[in-house]
């Protein structure tokens, strides 16, 4: 945010009213998420324990916990979960499947869009915790609902297919959102364009790439964007399978609570959070590097 | 960037504006009253139901009672948990972290020597004043269960009782197995050979012996100590950690033979809540043989306060003694072992009314107090007075204190040790889902090799 110095000054307030103004919103984000920020890069530093002697006094390290946590399997394994967690859920599970419902409800009017939307939207508003209890209850071990659909009594889900559980709990808890916001950009696309098309004799998929993806790419971006960096950052999948067993669900955001706070390396786990942090910056760095490219295009 | 700013604004401001009116007055009092707060891993109908049962039951009410007859006015609040073990414990240091929390906390012993060096605990005698050295007790708590509230030689708390491990087995089960009754394994071979025969009924596992991560402490303390015991070795002795020793190779392979042979569930020691299900497994009659410790008889499958209860368990659960390897072959020589450890109370260093917390948390140790506790039920309390009078009303009590007390083992109060008790849960853990007994050892070797701070701290 630039300070008020521009010499048109729109809103008429003034560079001391305009620094009032602007004042509590920076000193809220200085003390909320700047500070918090090089708080956490101190950390990182540090050899801080939640418990015993490291705790009261804890010693700078340099750099030694990112270099533990680059070369350590652990770390690099779960990144690679992540990455599948990101592209399963984000990308083909949640964008994909929301864009799938958008488009065959698009022509749809009365109850049965209503009910799917009411089904969709549903997962996404219940709370973590008590979809959590739902879904660790269709697939748990003995007397999971799914066993019982199945068939398959004794079939441990979670634990033999630690991934793609998650990634399918994930696209069900998220895809609401990329249906609606899919919903609203398939309305940008004027019927009579469509129209033309097939008349023209445009099968389905010409359609789709050649009318309505060129009308819906800046939202496709947003939702791609968005949806990933929420995937990248969730740590619902904690309460399903806590990143077990043994490791193999465990994505970025869990690791860092496990490491920091229940093995309780405080020093290590500010350090990871870190690397996270920058993941995430570049993630936002590339999405307002292309939200500013598409504005610079005319039309 | 924006667009995820303002969510979390939004969130942090509530928050504040939340919290603030919380801060600084963590201990609401009444009209110039005092108000103190006890915490424990317990909450009225789920985990240690009995134990909150006895604080909001018995001890508020008669201490307030108590005050008040002494001119003073006090209020006590209780503030329940039901999480497992290590959530419990990191909630606990997150609240001295930040110098919150209740002014009397339950632990278990072992975390006293990581939270006094963090200090988050200071010794009782500056807290409570000299009140605590004339307190009426110490001289009824033998010198070893002192000890688990000990530290550095300083007391930190006031242990609550001790315990012991012992294997439970299922009688019925054992008896369509054609198995003996009762049941006292001599070796680890005559567990398998149980176990062997209890395969052969359908739907029953027939050992559960605890591993993996997910179990936590469950896991050394239950299954890979007992068994460290039992080949006559410590996990720490004369000043070094167990490394890749054939010791613990030994225990590895045991526990590749139960969950390799089909004699264990493998994927029940991954589960996250895996030990809770063990409980129900064998409350059901589907586990044949478990080790635990008494904790399970009178928390778990106690007919009446259980989690897991058994309606018929004096007559179906059978306790016998955790062997050796082979006859002799145990720690001290011994041809039976056992692993001990137990809760404690401490008090909060950064409690408002420090004096009046220790008053409390001496009440609650008062001889009456533990009677009070134990309510019928069997428990080794930490007050040998206690333990004289209700010796006699439980064989499963009488069990643990005449003959599984005396051979047992403690755990190192260092600070190090929850770490190298994980790097030997992972140990386990490599060997349930399948790798060889030699690659776990030597990884299991190499963290301890990085934790206590390289192989001179290691006895091989």
């Amino acid at each position: 945010m630039a300070p008020a110095t521009s010499p048109t000054d729109a809103a008429g307030l003034g560079r001391g009213r305009a620094v009032a103004f602007a004042l509590p919103a920076l000193v809220l984000i200085g003390v909320f998420l700047v500070f918090p920020a090089i708080w956490t890069v101190y950390l990182g530093l540090t050899d801080y324990r939640l418990t015993g002697p490291a705790a009261a006094d804890p010693r700078l390290v340099g750099a030694g916990n990112y270099t533990t946590a680059l070369g350590d399997g652990r770390f690099r394994d779960s990144v690679w979960l992540t990455v599948q967690f990101v592209l399963g859920s984000a990308i083909i599970g949640q964008a994909g499947l929301g864009f799938a419902l958008a488009w065959i409800m698009r022509d749809r009017r009365g109850p049965v869009r209503r009910l799917v939307e009411a089904l969709v939207l549903l997962s996404w508003i219940l709370p973590g915790s008590v979809v959590a209890f739902l879904w660790i209850a269709l697939l748990d071990r003995d007397g999971g609902t799914l066993n019982a659909l199945l068939g398959t009594p004794g079939a441990a889900w979670l634990l033999d297919h630690p991934m793609p559980s998650i990634i399918v709990f994930n696209t069900w808890r998220g895809t609401a959102f990329s249906m609606m916001l899919y919903s609203a950009a398939l309305e940008n696309v004027p019927p009579s364009h469509l129209e033309t098309a097939r008349l023209a004799g445009a099968s389905a998929f010409q359609q789709l790439r050649d009318v309505v993806l060129p009308r819906i790419k800046g939202h496709v971006l947003t939702n791609v964007l968005l949806t990933s960096l929420w995937t990248f950052n969730d740590f619902t999948p904690f309460l399903l399978t806590a990143g077990g067993p043994e490791g193999r669900s465990e994505i970025l955001p869990v690791y860092v609570y496990n490491v920091a706070l229940r093995d309780g390396q405080l020093g290590f786990g500010a350090a990871v959070s870190f690397l996270i942090l920058v993941i995430n910056l570049v993630f936002a760095l590339a999405y307002l590097r292309l939200l500013r490219d598409r504005r610079e295009v005319p039309g | 960037m924006r667009l995820f700013h303002r969510p979390v604004l939004i969130a942090t401001l509530t928050t504040a504006v939340l919290t603030l009116p919380a801060c600084g007055s963590g201990t609401p009092a009444g009209k110039d009253g005092v108000t103190l707060t006890i915490t424990a891993n317990a909450i009225s109908g789920g985990k240690n139901t009995a134990a909150a049962e006895w604080i909001k039951q018995w001890v508020i009410p008669r201490f307030e009672a108590a005050q008040k007859a002494a001119g003073r006015e006090v209020r006590v609040l209780f503030q329940p948990n039901g999480v497992g073990d290590e959530q419990y414990k990191t909630k606990v240091a997150l609240d001295l972290k930040s110098r919150t929390g209740a002014d009397v906390i339950d632990l278990d012993g072992i975390w006293v020597g990581e939270f006094a060096q963090a200090g988050y605990l200071k010794p009782l005698t500056e807290l409570g004043g000299t009140a605590v050295e004339t307190w009426e007790g110490w001289k009824q708590i033998p010198q070893a269960v002192q000890g688990l509230g000990i530290f550095d030689g300083k007391k930190y708390g006031l242990p609550q009782g001790t315990d012991g491990r012992v294997l439970y087995y299922n009688r019925d089960l054992f008896g369509k197995a054609g198995l003996p009754e009762p049941w006292q394994p001599k070796s680890w071979q005559e567990i398998l050979d149980a176990g062997a025969a209890l395969r052969r009924l359908p739907g029953v596992t027939p050992i559960q012996i605890n591993a993996g991560t997910a179990m936590g402490e469950a896991t050394t303390m239950q299954g890979a100590l007992p068994l460290l015991a039992g080949t006559g070795t410590e996990i720490y002795t004369g000043g070094k950690w167990a490394g890749s020793s054939q010791a613990v190779k030994d225990v590895l392979e045991f526990y590749r033979q139960i969950y390799s042979g089909g004699l264990g569930d493998p994927k029940l020691q991954q589960e996250a809540k895996g030990r809770d299900k063990s409980f129900a497994e064998f409350a059901d009659g589907r586990i044949g043989i478990l080790a635990e410790g008494d904790y399970f008889w009178r928390a778990v499958v106690d007919p009446k306060t259980g989690v897991a209860p058994m309606a018929e368990r004096d007559r179906v659960v059978g306790y016998a003694r955790i062997p050796a390897k082979r006859p002799g072959a145990g720690v001290r020589g011994q041809d039976f072992v056992s692993m001990s450890g137990g809760a404690v109370r401490v008090l909060n260093p950064f409690s408002e009314h420090p004096r009046q917390a220790w008053e409390l948390l001496s009440f609650m140790h008062s001889a009456e107090a533990v009677k009070a506790e134990l309510a019928g039920a069997a428990r080794v309390t930490s007050r040998s007075d206690v333990n004289a009078e209700v010796l006699a009303a439980d064989p499963m009590l009488r069990f643990v204190s005449e003959e599984v007390l005396p051979i047992t083992v403690y755990r190192p109060g260092l600070a190090v040790y929850p770490q190298v008790s994980a790097a030997l849960q992972e140990a386990t853990a490599d060997v349930v889902s399948g790798k060889p007994v030699q690659e776990a050892a030597t990884a299991y070797r190499a963290k301890v090799e990085r934790l206590v701070g390289g192989s001179g701290n290691i006895s091989d």
